[in-house]
């Protein structure tokens, strides 16, 4: 049999103290960028693996009348690392956003610190639904564009903030997915905005 | 490479590498749990446990214990559970609670900023 390291080319261990696992999910329409941002800037190639939901229902079986009836989805989503200090390490999910795989989400997520909502302006409504559920689940999350060079819409941040129908608090921000410094920009801007959520809530009497 | 679909084999495989169970007992292990060895593994061992417990001598999260072994997350879910009941593998959770809505202390999340900045 292979062992690890050669199925897993790029696999790098933990340090040892590794305690703390932390999650932020990075969702988006297909082709908007997830899987080059969260390559810009992982420790390790992007990994990829997948999930198998079980969905309790109830269905009409014409023989036998109402039965429970189960149906299985698979979900695949790929995902990076980066140890942020020597018991923190930081676990990037990219995911499909579209409303589909939202039953998936609610359960493979659920603790995820925030999210960054990527989009590309040429098909600003493959967000809307992703934004519309982070809203309401109430996790905090960044918005940021993908400028995609053969992108012909110059659509100002303003421009954008509207079509989104974004609430003024959230951080809307540009970034190249493919430079690992802009995409760093954008998981410090979620950070950023977490750290001034938490700061506020805690100082409220 | 690019993305790969993950192999999961036949159902009955996953029967069998499970014990027949088809879920784990609990939600206890999330994504981001790492889990550790505390034995090596021994040849009486089913493979997916010597996998597990070879991968884990360094602190390992369920996710990627998933993507290595190419089974689900469900599937690792489960293996992880006879692990754990019998000692041989800890498990190190999250500190964030993965109720709806919660958010961590600023002190945590300026841990988190600190370390992005030092990317
Ligand atoms: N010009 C340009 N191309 C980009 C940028 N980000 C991603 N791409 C390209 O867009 C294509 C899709 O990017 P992916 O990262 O695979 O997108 P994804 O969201 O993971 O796609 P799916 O997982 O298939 O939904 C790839 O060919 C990337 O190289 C960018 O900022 N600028
Ligand atoms: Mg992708």
């Amino acid at each position: 049999m292979d062992s690890a390291t050669s199925e897993l080319p790029g696999f790098t261990p933990l340090g040892r103290d590794s305690a703390n696992g932390l999650k932020i999910v990075i969702v988006g329409g297909f082709g908007v960028g997830k899987t080059t941002l969260v390559r810009s800037v992982s420790e390790i190639r992007p990994l990829n693996t997948e999930e198998v939901m079980t969905q309790a229902g109830v269905g009409i079986d014409e023989t036998a009348g109402v039965a429970t009836t189960k149906t299985t989805t698979t979900v695949a989503f790929d995902f990076g690392r980066i140890s942020l200090n020597d018991r923190m390490v930081l676990y990037l999910f990219g995911a499909p956003g579209q409303e589909r795989f939202w039953f998936l989400w609610d359960r493979l997520f659920a603790g995820t610190l925030g999210a960054v909502v990527l989009v590309d302006t040429r098909r600003m409504s493959d967000s809307w639904y992703a934004i519309d559920r982070l809203e309401h689940r109430g996790t905090p999350f960044v918005v940021a564009v993908n400028r995609f060079d053969d992108d012909p819409s110059v659509y100002s941040l303003t421009e954008i903030r509207q079509a989104l129908a974004l609430d003024p608090h959230v951080p809307l921000v540009q970034c190249d997915a493919r430079i690992r410094s802009s995409g760093k920009h954008v998981l410090l801007s979620l950070a950023d905005h977490l750290h001034a959520l938490a700061t506020a809530r805690e100082t409220t009497p | 490479m690019t993305r790969r679909p993950v192999d999961t084999g036949d159902p009955e495989r996953l029967y069998t590498v499970t014990g027949g169970r088809s879920r784990a007992d609990d939600d206890s292990c999330d994504l981001v749990t790492l889990i550790v060895s505390e034995c090596e593994p021994s040849p009486a061992m089913q493979s997916e446990h010597v996998r597990i417990l070879e991968l884990c001598r360094a602190p390992t999260a369920v996710v990627e214990i998933s993507a290595a072994v190419r089974l689900p997350v469900t599937v690792v879910r489960i293996l992880l559970c006879d692990l754990l009941a019998t000692g041989r593998v800890t498990a190190r959770h999250p500190p964030v609670a993965r109720f709806r809505g919660s958010l961590p202390d600023s002190d945590l999340l300026k841990e988190v900023l600190d370390g992005l900045r030092n990317l």
